[in-house]
């Protein structure tokens, strides 16, 4: 049956089954790579993409129950054209191998859209479901602090 | 020795050549010395430049894997400071498989001796043995190898692409190259007139090639420095691409299940109800398990759900009790390796307090965020393998074996690698897809692992035993005597790539246990080598990954029985070795403000290990919080002799400690029925970023050699943190996972 996704504001006719996960709709139907499969079971947030600004694991999201405008890592910015979340990252150096690093960006995004001055501490709790092996988490910190400076003066 | 070396770099880097629309420079492979190697005769290997200047503009290329430790932009920079381009100004690519691209470095660390006594003739010695790297075709990335490989031979590439470039604009000026200048990609006169290197490519590639010699450090522009990483904004945008990313028109996508008792093959199967679930193209009997290939990636694995397996049993004992008691078999048989023997271990001198202990450490998987994956396209007599990958010639030549075709006709294409840490070190994933490809002529198939098929099929990190003796006096360690039991991953990573298992003593299976840089008169380290058949690999810094454990824990214990405290009980026994040991325990001491007292609630550990050339410290720091541990400071300091990028160097120390922490505290594989009992994450958890602690890194240049930054950090992490467990609780954690006796926060 064939559906329509409206992802970072274009839409998609999709025909897959609707039990398919919207990460790998995403992935390997609409080709925007940008959004990473980790593990499948929301256990590492590499999959992170925003349904209606709301951050959500999109692998445990099934093509029938998605419902609103969904936006990826690519839907936010491009390398010429950053958001100022994505410019804090670059700032901040964050990346290693840079694999979670989407997940972690539409997780922070969506952090900093319900809270534009986090603490530290909830900082910490809003990304603790975003696993990174390299540990770029004290970069990440300080670039989600940078990039609420840079939204706040904009 | 000089005469190899000098062979052997000429044939290696000197030249330029000429190629459509520009100019190459750099490496080219060849087996006998030759006038101007740069100019192959028929059928010899094709030129595989480092620089490459053509109407497109400036090309450098760092043929090292990209997992994370910024290689693509610290080895742009070596040739970058000798060139005088800036790094925004070029486009750097990895670059095909290729003996060219050899690493020099990996043979030095494989030299008998301890690596931080090395005088300057070892070093030589290293650097001609490296050229074996050539002609074993170790096109690759690890053992924290790259700077070391690539500092004096990138900067001579470099070097020698400037100067001819400048004798190009000389004949055009009418001018010296001696009156010439350089900058930014640009020739300069005198006059100021300016012409851009683009624009001598053609002129320069019609002249021999100019050796030059290298610019002292003073004068650098980029070595020392942080710089951005080449790599960021594509990684901040989702637009890097990894293996796992790779699209091709008409593409399909594949996963596999292989038999979870790893090295067991398959019986039987069916794939009745499989065949026609929605998508699925086509079942692979795969050998020791099955693929599916389908219209997508997710319902390929649904597929493979659905189809009944008949597994034979493992080559190993089925239960975790059953390995570690099979492991601690090898502690009956002659060692392997006795790379340290001074003194007399056998006696106990007069008057020293003996002590014993016995340590225990888990199977580890790798656990790379992007999981393994590789996509192969096999058309008539030509396999093209897409993978994110650290030996980059090994894929070529298993693949090639796998289509029947020959190494010339596989084409590699190194893509980001989401984590290495070792594991991409291994072929497997890439010969699957191979295989799949094989089925699917003019296909091209990507193959996709589940996380639990990532985890249930690596080459882990081997479990391992070390039965530790030793003795104090005076306040001072006299003697330590240690067996370490655990398989080998030199052993069985030869047999998988050429069936061989080298003979002799296996240096990196006793790495970090023999070669401490502690003055202890009477000290003997003999490692024995389990032949238990799971799968073991590359660990990010292999055997002092668990060596560093064993020993710093067992320098802590003494520490303890003489009763001093454990830091100034190391640089007791560091600063008679070696200073650069010494330095590092001196700087966390001061980072951390060390006392040796700790109010209660508070514990603090500290631990030092030598690995990949560079010492590092950590101090640890726990505090004990509502009823758990939560590991709250860290300090690390380390000295590389040279930073190439202090602020990467930091990240990779950060890092490093990071996935050791993860380990330590909640890292292990367990066996039963034969299968690995982990699958995902939940089961094989990790350093989150409220679990991290605040940490401080220090980054000292004070030894003569080049270090490594990639491995070092993770050894000390373990002891660290297991020290100030002791120094909290009084309870002395020896084994890991540290999860099963204390109560961690999470």
């Amino acid at each position: 049956m064939s559906r329509t996704l409206r992802i970072n504001g274009k839409a998609h006719e999709v025909d897959l089954p609707g039990d398919v996960p919207l990460l790998w709709v995403l992935r390997d139907e609409v080709g925007l790579t940008g959004t990473k499969f980790g593990c499948g079971v929301a256990a590492c947030g590499a999959c992170t993409v925003h349904v209606d600004g709301v951050a959500q694991r999109s692998c445990q999201l099934a093509l029938e129950d998605v419902e609103g405008e969904v936006t990826t890592i690519e839907g936010i910015g491009t390398p010429d054209n950053m958001a100022k979340i994505q410019a804090a990252w670059v700032e901040h150096q964050v990346a290693q191998c840079g694999y979670c690093q989407s997940g972690q960006i539409m997780q922070a995004a969506s952090l900093l859209a319900e809270n534009p001055k986090p603490s530290d501490a909830e900082i910490d709790e809003a990304m603790q479901g975003n696993l990174c092996r390299c540990g770029t988490y004290p970069r990440i910190r300080a670039a989600i602090h940078t990039a609420a400076k840079m939204i706040e003066e904009a | 020795m000089a005469s190899i070396g000098k062979i052997a770099r000429r044939t290696f880097l000197i030249g330029s050549a000429a190629i459509v629309g520009g100019v190459a420079f750099g490496a080219y492979y060849v087996s006998r010395p030759a006038p101007n190697p740069l100019k192959p005769g028929e059928g010899e290997a094709a030129l595989n430049p480092f620089v490459l200047i053509d109407g497109n503009g400036i090309t450098l290329f760092a043929p090292r894997a990209e997992m994370g430790q910024g290689v693509k932009t610290s080895w742009a920079a070596l040739i970058a400071e000798e060139l005088d381009v800036e790094l925004d100004q070029v486009r750097v690519l990895h670059g095909p498989a290729a003996k060219a691209y050899y690493n020099s470095a990996f043979m030095l660390d494989a030299l008998p001796g301890k690596g931080y006594d090395s005088g300057n003739f070892k070093h030589s010695i290293g650097e001609a043995l490296g050229h074996l790297g050539k002609v074993l075709n170790l096109h690759g990335t690890g053992g924290s190898t790259s700077m070391k490989d690539g500092y004096e031979r990138m900067r001579l590439a470099g070097a020698s692409a400037r100067e001819t470039l400048k004798e190009a604009a000389a004949g055009k000026l009418g001018l010296k190259r001696s009156q010439l200048s350089t900058a930014k990609g640009m020739v300069i006169a005198p006059d100021g007139r300016e012409v851009s290197y683009v624009d001598l490519a053609q002129d320069a590639a019609k002249l021999s090639a100019i050796e030059a010699g290298l610019r002292p450090s003073s004068t650098w522009r980029l070595i020392g420095k942080p710089q951005p990483r080449i790599d960021m904004a594509e990684k901040a945008t989702g637009t890097a691409e990894f293996g796992i990313d790779v699209r091709l028109p008409g593409m399909k996508f594949a996963s596999v299940r292989m038999n979870p008792r790893q090295g067991g093959s398959m019986k039987s199967f069916d794939a009745s109800a499989a065949q026609n679930m929605p998508g699925v193209e086509k079942v692979i009997n795969m050998g020791a398990g099955v693929a599916v290939v389908a219209s997508n990636t997710w319902l390929a694995m649904q597929a493979l759900e659905a189809i009944e397996v008949d597994w034979e049993e493992a080559p190993y004992p089925s239960e975790t009790d059953q390995v570690f008691a099979k492991i601690a078999e090898a502690f009956d048989d002659a060692p392997n390796s006795v790379m340290r023997d001074d003194g007399d271990a056998d006696a106990l001198p007069t008057g020293a307090t003996e002590l014993s202990a016995e340590y225990q450490v888990p199977y580890l998987a790798h656990a790379t965020m992007e999981p393994m994956n590789a996509t192969a396209l096999l058309e008539e007599g030509k396999l093209t393998v897409w993978s994110g990958n650290q030996m980059p010639t090994f894929v070529q030549s298993k693949c090639a074996a796998e289509a029947g075709l020959e190494s010339e006709q596989v084409d590699v294409r190194t893509t980001y690698l989401g984590g290495g840490f070792g594991r991409r070190v291994e072929f497997d994933y890439a010969v699957q897809a191979t295989r799949i490809a094989k089925e699917m002529p003019g296909i091209p198939v990507q193959l996709t692992w589940s996380r639990e098929e990532d985890m249930r099929h690596d080459m882990y990190r081997p479990g391992a035993i070390a039965r530790m003796r030793g003795a104090v006096k005076d306040g001072a360690a006299v003697l330590m005597d240690g067996q370490l039991a655990a398989a080998s991953p030199t052993h069985q990573a030869m047999m998988r790539l050429a069936d061989f298992q080298p003979a002799g003593p296996d240096k990196v299976h006793v790495e970090g246990f023999f070669n401490s840089p502690y003055a202890i008169p009477n000290y003997r380290m003999a490692g024995h080598i389990s032949d238990i058949k799971i799968p073991v690999g590359f660990w990010r810094s292999v055997g002092n990954s668990f060596n560093g454990f064993f020993i710093e824990s067992f320098i802590d214990e003494m520490a303890h029985a003489a009763g001093a405290d454990p830091m100034e009980f190391r640089l007791s026994l560091a600063r008679p070795e070696w200073a650069p040991a010494a330095g590092v325990l001196e700087a966390v001491k001061e980072m951390a403000g060390w006392t040796g007292n700790t109010p209660a609630g508070v514990g603090r550990g500290v631990a030092m290990c030598y690995s990949f050339g560079t010492p590092v410290a950590e101090v640890i720091e726990v505090i004990e919080e509502d009823g758990s541990i939560r590991i709250a400071n860290a300090w690390i300091a380390c000295d590389m002799g040279r930073a190439i990028d202090p602020e990467t160097v930091k990240a990779q120390m950060f890092g490093g400690m990071a996935y050791g922490l993860s380990a330590a505290c909640f890292g292990e594989i367990t066996f039963a029925d034969g299968a690995a009992e982990q699958g995902n994450f939940p089961d094989y958890d990790a350093m989150r970023m409220h679990t991290m602690p605040r940490t401080e890194v220090r980054v000292l240049e004070t030894q003569a050699h080049l270090g490594g930054a990639g491995e070092p950090g993770t050894p000390p992490a373990a002891p660290a943190l297991a020290n100030a467990i002791f120094d909290l609780t009084g309870k002395r954690p020896r084994r890991l996972p540290l999860m099963h006796d204390f109560d961690l926060l999470i």
